[in-house]
């Protein structure tokens, strides 16, 4: 067995806690962990050993699963320093944000009104971008400045990103369907 | 679980939908924001002379909870003083929309929408 339950996620895999990860190394370290706690190995083994390895393959899943997701792996961050992102309890998001996500909100509803899928895809691509630069600020929020408040926000503001490709997706799918 | 007859109208035929000017001196803009389902709720308010709610509007994109919640509160506020708006309950919104305990959040995002609007108002006024 390779795999502890105290260690974290990060420790799991060899990997340094940060948020910026290699994603071809935390893939190739997550198949190397799973290989070695696969059920399969332990078909003959006793029921004790076959429960460990199934705990335990279960675990190394749900890291992997963690880490993968940026939004995910901010969170899970952040938990480790005891830190709780509030995104069931916060509701005062900055007002140029929300601004921002109604514009969103009524971007989308007037292509999906208009059936225009063009213009549903050019919303998608902005909002890829617009991930991108707010995962790249989560990054140095994290990993430089170490600024805990900040990065919480961001996971916040994630989620609402989060949900607008959910809407777009789905007015897309009406569309096309 | 069903949705209330109450939930469902506000739902269906929401009231004051729609929006004032922000820049107007007596209009309080509260925005608020749900990270967990990505809502967002626009609620003003319109503060006569006696410091009386006459008028509110609210724009929400969000579950049929949230429409219906807004909508709810901007019925309630209506000819409330301000601190009589600032003293409405989640828990009273949720219990007269029967809202399921899944959807109670919604009923937080609305309280804290007229809390933001009040603010506003008041900070506009220098209070």
């Amino acid at each position: 067995m390779t795999t502890e339950f105290s260690q974290d996620f990060f420790q799991l895999f060899g990997l340094p806690r940060r948020f910026v990860l290699d994603s071809q190394q935390l893939e190739q370290s997550w198949r190397a962990a799973a290989a070695t706690v696969h059920p399969d190995r332990y078909a003959s083994s006793p029921d004790a050993e076959k429960r460990m390895a199934l705990m335990q393959a279960t675990r190394v899943n749900e890291a992997y699963q963690t880490l993968k997701s940026p939004l995910r792996r901010a969170r899970y961050l952040l938990s480790l320093q005891g830190r709780d992102t509030q995104e069931e309890t916060n509701t005062s998001m900055p007002v140029d944000f929300l601004m921002a996500q109604m514009e969103w909100r009524e971007s989308i509803e007037e292509a999906r009104d208009d059936s225009n899928v063009e213009a549903l895809e050019a919303l998608s691509a902005s909002l890829r971008q617009e991930n991108r630069a707010l995962v790249a600020e989560l990054a140095s929020a994290l990993d430089d400045a170490g600024d805990l408040d900040a990065a919480a926000l961001m996971v916040r503001k994630l989620r609402f990103l989060e949900k607008l490709d959910q809407e777009i997706g789905d007015a897309i799918e009406t569309l096309l369907g | 679980m069903a949705y209330s007859d109450k939930l469902m109208d506000h739902y269906e035929n929401p009231r004051n939908v729609g929006s004032f000017e922000k820049g107007d001196d007596t209009v309080g803009t509260g925005m608020v924001g749900a990270p967990a389902c990505g809502d967002v709720m626009k609620l003003q308010i319109k503060v006569n002379a006696d410091g009386v709610i006459e008028d509110a509007k609210f724009k929400t994109y969000g579950c049929g909870s949230a429409i219906a919640s807004s909508s709810l509160v901007t019925e309630w506020v209506k000819g409330k003083s301000l601190d009589e708006a600032m003293a409405i309950k989640n828990t009273a919104i949720a219990e007269e929309l029967a809202l399921p305990p899944v959807k109670i959040h919604c009923s937080i995002l609305a309280e804290d929408a007229i809390k933001a609007a009040v603010s506003d108002y008041k900070q506009k006024h220098g209070k």
